[in-house]
């Protein structure tokens, strides 16, 4: 089922995906189109940097009181006759939803989008019990029956090309060979999928927001897949970690403003649906998960991740994702925020995301709930060198770097060394033993370092 | 301990200090005509279909029209003609997968992104504006609002046990990033403004 059974290195597992340069390059410039359709949209809302500014805020409150929000969220919600469970972990998570199926004698499930799910690995969970699960957003049923994990959060197949799509609707569907038409491929996992939804017994969505106030939760689609299971199944349980708890239902204008026009430059989800009590006749389940995130509360350097709305747009303007692709990172959640979550969850397995950064900052600048992401991706760095997690090759150089950059003279010097050594010997850079030259040239060096110009200039 | 302890008992050891809630801000609301226009080349944007109307009759007509020609047409609304009985909560999804068309009022519009608010009030059964192969929403041109903080102020989004923003036609971008109208959801979307 799952293929991060054993975690790759991020540059090893990256050097695999751009060795199809092509592929690379399309991979890239898809997702920056993604992140520019961001920019324009963004950019029509005058009140846009009030409103990020606002989303951070509510969160920064909601995190400093969570506990009772938590409490408050579970009172209303089992007032209005939904069961409200509680996962420390993913497999208490799975085992509560193994439980309610057992009970009902449930064979079918269809499940919507949940990066949660994905990260407690439900599915071969499932599966291992005799129970069919099936993902019902299009890009997660497309990897699904790749046997692949989702490569993005919002746009779980991402890394693949009509062709490949075509490929596996032809194995599993029966589709025309070498039809990639989109709308004909389409419409043969509508009706593939239609069938699903009204075979299942239950029904399994994620959470966006959840409302302490109310005791309701929002999931928002483009497809209407998880209204469609959730409306037609006789049982439907929602999964969230904890984080998704906000105060008050007129907070969800500012989050439902913030959120698509960051993931996909949309100004709102076609579908976002507000749940608040079962329709009569069905059962509605909550499952609350800590799962690392309790500790990861208790990081005050890290803490402000919890803030995160998954919305991808650090993903999509992420240079190192758009060419290395969400494989690499060996997680449910890749991307810049995921080398934040996941080491808080695994330090020995994801020492390396963390890494896999050019600390540009331009993720921080698209969040929209305004987590500092690449200083924390920077603290992680200190924190696994520290904590020997870290590979030899980057500790040496973690602590190379803490030397040069404490010693402004000594910076200096390396930089005219450096230079000097680019200028007269190219051949001791350009090598294969010098990882900054794989896939790509070193640039030629300036005779002059910045400071020598601009002391020069300062006068002028 | 029970796992529910634990985890609040951790988060309220490692939760950092309290910090205010930030107030609201109070968002104006813009004049009507323009929260028309841009209501309307909102829905357009996003491959819906607006049609202005100053009453129900021509609703009246589409509706017929549309019994006429066979297809099984579900109607909610009472100012179009008896609301169709024979769906409500209990209907089976085999039998809302054969519906064709149905007509749904909605209760509010949002001229930023043009959603527009469904609840349990407006339906006899959650699964209709999902499964039904096209969707029409009839809202009223006094009910639009400029933004989503005036539309969370004017409904009460958790009054009922369901209810909706729908915004456009079910899509999905998932194959190449090419966007596909009709995923799983309503093929099509007709807006009837009412004046
Ligand atoms: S960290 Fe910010 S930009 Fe990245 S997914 Fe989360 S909310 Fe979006």
């Amino acid at each position: 089922m799952e293929k991060f059974l054993k975690p790759v290195e991020h540059a090893v597992a990256a050097e695999k995906f751009i060795s199809d340069e092509a592929r690379t390059n399309w991979h890239d410039e898809t997702l920056w189109f993604v992140r520019a359709k961001r920019d324009k949209i963004v950019h029509k809302l005058p009140e846009w940097e009030s409103l990020r500014e606002l989303g951070s805020q509510i969160k920064n409150h909601a995190l400093s009181n969570l506990d009772t929000y938590l409490l408050a969220f579970e009172k209303n919600a089992q007032a209005n006759g939904v069961k409200v469970h509680w996962a420390a972990d993913a497999k208490e998570h799975n085992e509560i939803i193994l439980e309610i199926a057992r009970k009902n004698n449930v064979k079918k499930i269809v499940k919507s989008k949940s990066m949660l799910t994905e990260e407690c690995h439900l599915n071969p969970f499932l599966i291992s019990k005799g129970i069919e699960v099936v993902d019902t957003d299009l890009g997660e049923r497309i990897v699904q029956f790749r046997n692949e994990p989702p490569s993005h959060i919002v746009l779980p197949a991402i890394h693949l090309k009509k062709q490949d799509v075509s490929d596996t609707f032809h194995e599993h569907l029966h589709t025309e060979k070498g039809n990639n038409d989109p709308q004909y491929l389409t419409e043969a996992a509508r009706q593939h999928l239609r069938n699903k939804f009204i075979e299942a017994d239950l029904s399994i969505t994620g959470v966006n927001f959840a409302v302490a106030e109310t005791g309701g939760f929002v999931v928002c689609t483009n497809e209407g897949n998880a209204d469609m299971g959730a409306h037609a199944a006789k049982i439907h349980i929602a999964c969230m970690g904890f984080e998704k708890i906000i105060p008050k239902a007129e907070h969800l204008s500012v989050f439902l403003r913030l959120l698509t026009r960051s993931a996909t430059g949309q100004p709102i989800t076609t579908y976002s649906s507000h749940f608040h009590r079962p329709r009569k006749g069905q059962e509605m389940h909550i499952v609350i998960v800590d799962n690392g995130r309790s500790k990861q509360l208790g990081r005050e350097d890290f803490r402000n991740s919890l803030k995160c709305i998954r919305c991808a747009a650090c993903f999509n303007t992420c240079p190192v994702y758009r060419r290395s692709g969400g494989h690499s990172y060996h997680n449910a959640t890749a991307g810049p925020i995921g080398s934040i979550l996941n080491p808080n969850i695994n330090m020995r397995e994801n020492a390396d995301l963390p890494f896999a950064s050019t600390l540009c900052g331009s993720c921080t600048n698209v969040c929209p709930v305004k987590i500092n992401i690449h200083e924390q991706l920077w603290k992680w760095r200190q924190v696994l060198t520290e904590e020997g997690y870290a590979s030899s090759g980057k500790t040496a150089g973690m602590k190379g770097m803490a030397f040069v950059l404490s010693y402004p003279k000594v910076f200096r010097f390396a930089g005219k060394a450096g230079r000097w050594i680019i200028r007269m010997f190219p051949g001791l850079v350009n090598n294969t033993l010098n990882p900054w030259y794989k896939q790509r040239e070193m640039p030629v060096a300036p005779k002059h370092s910045f400071r020598d110009w601009y002391i020069k200039n300062k006068k002028a | 301990m029970s796992s529910r302890e634990d985890i609040l008992k951790a988060i309220s050891q490692n939760k950092p200090a309290l910090v205010e809630s930030p107030a609201m801000p109070v968002y104006p609301d813009s004049d009507q005509t323009s929260v028309l226009e841009q209501f309307i080349q909102t829905a357009e944007l996003i491959g819906s279909k607006v049609i202005q109307l100053k009453d129900w009759q021509e609703i009246i007509l589409e509706f017929e029209n549309a019994k006429a020609n066979g297809k099984f047409v579900v109607n909610t609304i009472s100012e179009i003609g008896t609301p169709d009985v024979s769906i409500d909560e209990m209907s089976s999804s085999v039998d809302l997968e054969k519906i064709d068309l149905s007509f749904v009022r909605g209760q509010l519009g949002v001229a930023e992104n043009s959603a527009i608010w469904v609840d349990d009030s407006n339906l006899p059964n959650r699964l209709l504006p999902f499964i039904c192969q096209h969707l029409v929403l009839v809202v009223e041109a006094k009910t639009l609002v400029a933004t989503m903080h005036q539309a969370y102020e004017k409904i009460n989004t958790f009054k009922t046990g369901w209810g909706a923003f729908i915004a456009g036609p079910s899509k999905t971008a998932d194959i190449e990033q090419s966007l596909v109208i009709g995923a799983h959801g309503a093929r099509s979307l007709v807006i009837y403004i009412l004046s």
